[in-house]
């Protein structure tokens, strides 16, 4: 499904990620935890395509295409869904026109016909149900007012509605209270499927307690420097990264 | 008629007699008018009114007739100007001239529409017409009432209510440069009301039409108008509206102003005096301006009496190398106590070479007052954008989606679900395919 090989990327000159590596098979879950600074969500910005960050070498290879060359438009209707660590606010866009805009252009991309509105209703209230999302938010402007935890949760509404094959969750439980976060984990695990990789970039080890990962990566100073099993994510939480440091630096040595 | 070529601005200035129709009723109201706008001059960049626009350069960019008549105009030449889905009463003036054939007007009892050449034995003409007291310091206010052709008068009886929007559409038709000056008087007496929309279709072709329009518009008591102007001239207009709103007590006049491309130069002078106690003023503008676009917006609000509520919202887009100017002056007169006197200018500049001057005027004279205004100019967030990217909404999309929100608060007003579509995909129109770079 995504095979980055030897990633290296910057924004404004200065170097952020080093060289990463990492293949994320069809249907499976991958967590990337690290301490702040690491590059995590540099990763996610980057795979995403946001445009101050210049990858200086290597390659991402979604689904066969070369990720790295499509915009960010291109890369989101291939399938690539990235829910925002700060979700944006903007006022006077409602989130229901947003995301019939947005699927709509996503079905026009793979030749398929804007919904009608009838089957978008039922699609809305299907998946406003599966993740738990209070529909009388849908009329309102894109996230204005919502609390924190509304916000998230949209993210994952939305991921819910615009059915990618990749989705990147950047910091989605950081500042969430703990009935928010079984929300959004629960939204999260009733979508994974056979066909859908997940990408869960986290600081808190809690998050992997509901979203139980496949794989465990840790970053540290823009490389991954160690994988494990979900048991890695219970380590990392008693010993910290400080530990990892001084691995690091060892190997270097 | 005197056909006269530039410069007529000196001609006006030094010489000119004969100018005004002899013949007319109003002939001492002219000749008075000729000579407070002598007396008063043409503005420089020293009026203070006019010193972000350089209307004589923009005056002295062509020789100007005074007078044109028009070519005969086609239903079929009329037809894109009307607002689809929108069901409403229609009237057609051709440089100012009424065309009873091309319009539909309303059959409404206590309901008056006439050219305004006919109009000046009817007492409500008599009473109101160039009564305005913001008017007389204005230059080209007295140059209007010196010259102008002729235009519309409205009238709505006490009660009267109108049941559908009238659509009063300006057609412009001129095969010379010409300087165009049609004068509008509408009355609404006591407990009347009206939508009027008005907006300006311009069929000419390699010759500038400089339009100088002056309308004047009084609400009775317990009276309210909404009153809608839609600005989408072309290249070669260059429009100076004076709109002079005046309120007695009870009465609601709403405005909405909105400037879309393509006039190079569209300068608004709306004032309201408010006359009477307990008025509501809405006084909402939407700016989009593209290309080498100059579109300056003045307004005036006179609190003269207490207990009105006056709200302003502007808010302007500018792209390309478009130049905006929002002067809001509001004075609240010692009387006008327990005055709520809101103004509010947003701007969004999407481009490195456009530009707005934007400057607020508060005069305050009473002490027992609510007053507010406001100013900001920013550009598209580039996290708004990209978020909308993320989603699949492609690029230009993402922008018209971006424009069309910054500019809901005031679409969202519009009252009328057609006029609100034909505006918003306007906005789409313009903002599609023109390139924005912060």
């Amino acid at each position: 499904m995504l095979t980055i090989k030897n990633l290296h990327a910057e924004v404004e000159g200065k170097e952020i990620l080093k060289g990463i590596d990492l293949e994320i098979p069809r249907g499976e879950v991958h967590a990337i935890m690290g301490p702040n600074g690491s590059g995590k969500s540099s990763l996610a910005s980057v795979l995403a395509g946001r445009e101050n960050y210049t990858v200086t070498q290597g390659e991402v290879i979604f689904d066969g295409k070369d990720l790295l060359e499509m915009s960010p438009e291109d890369r989101a209707r291939e399938g690539v869904f990235l829910a925002f660590q700060y979700p944006v606010e903007i006022p006077g866009v409602s989130n229901l026109h947003f995301l019939k805009t947005a699927l709509n252009e996503i079905r026009a991309y793979k030749g398929l016909p804007a919904l009608e509105a009838k089957e978008f209703l039922k699609l809305t209230k299907e998946k406003q149900q599966l993740v738990d999302f209070n529909a009388n938010l849908m009329n309102r402007s894109l996230n204005e007012g919502f609390s924190g935890g509304e916000k998230k949760r949209n993210e994952i509404f939305q991921l819910a509605m615009l059915d990618p094959k990749l989705g990147i969750l950047d910091e989605t439980d950081s500042g969430l209270d703990i009935d928010a976060l079984r929300i959004v984990a629960n939204g999260v695990n009733k979508l994974r499927s056979a066909d859908k990789s997940f990408l869960v970039i986290t600081h808190y080890q809690r998050l992997l307690d509901y979203i139980v990962p496949d794989f465990v990566h840790v970053l540290y100073d823009g490389r991954i420097v160690k994988t494990g099993p979900k048991e890695l994510a219970l380590e990392l939480e008693e010993k910290g990264y400080d530990w990892l440091k001084e691995t690091v630096v060892h190997e270097n040595v | 008629m005197t056909d006269i070529t530039i410069p007529f601005y000196q001609y006006i200035l030094e010489g000119g007699n004969g100018l005004t129709p002899k013949d007319d009723a109003l002939y001492s109201l002219r000749e008075d008018a000729l000579v407070r706008f002598r007396s008063l001059g043409l503005p420089d960049l020293k009026s203070e009114a006019w010193r972000n626009t350089n209307i004589q350069r923009i005056l002295k960019e062509q020789p100007f007739t005074l007078r044109q008549q028009a070519a005969p105009v086609s239903a079929a030449q009329v037809a894109p100007a009307f607002i689809q889905g929108l069901s409403c009463y229609k009237a057609v003036l051709v440089n100012g001239h009424l065309q009873p054939e091309l319009s539909q007007l309303p059959d409404v009892k206590g309901f008056t529409i006439t050219k305004l050449s006919e109009a000046s034995k009817n007492e409500a003409f008599k009473s109101h017409f160039d009564k305005h007291p913001h008017l007389a310091d204005q230059p080209f206010a007295a140059l209007n009432t010196a010259l102008f052709a002729d235009g519309l008068f409205i009238e709505l009886k006490a009660n009267t209510v109108l049941d559908k929007p009238l659509h009063i559409v300006h057609v412009y038709t001129v095969s010379q440069h010409a300087f165009l000056q049609p004068r509008h008087l509408w009355v609404a007496h006591t407990s009347a009301s009206a939508t009027i929309i008005e907006s300006a279709l311009g069929l000419h072709e390699n010759a500038v039409a400089f339009v100088n329009s002056v309308s004047e518009i009084f609400l009775e008591d317990n009276a309210e108008i909404w009153h809608y102007n839609l600005q989408d001239m072309s290249p070669d207009s260059r429009h100076i509206y004076q709109t002079a709103a005046s309120q007695q007590t009870y009465s609601r006049y709403h405005h909405y102003n909105f400037t879309l491309p393509h006039a190079t130069l569209v300068r608004n002078n709306l004032s309201v005096a408010l006359n009477g106690s307990y008025t509501e003023t809405d006084l909402h503008g939407l700016y989009l301006a593209t290309g080498n676009q100059h579109v300056d917006n003045h307004t005036f609000v006179d609190h003269l009496q207490p207990h009105c509520n006056s709200n302003e919202l502007y808010k302007g887009v500018l792209l390309d190398n478009a130049n905006g100017v929002f002067t809001g002056r509001i004075h609240v007169h010692q009387d006008a106590q327990k005055t709520n006197a809101f103004q509010q200018n947003n701007n969004l500049l999407l481009s490195e070479k456009a530009d707005i001057n934007s400057q607020p005027q508060l005069e305050i004279y009473a002490d027992d007052v609510k007053c507010s205004h406001g100013f900001t100019v920013g550009q598209f967030s580039e996290e708004s954008l990209f978020y909308l990217r993320a989603r699949g909404i492609g690029e230009e999309a993402a922008k018209t989606l971006l424009v069309n929100a910054f500019a809901f608060d005031i679409t969202d007003k519009v009252h009328i679900p057609a006029l609100q579509h034909h505006l918003t995909e306007q906005i789409r129109r313009y903002v599609s395919g023109v390139s924005i770079n912060n």
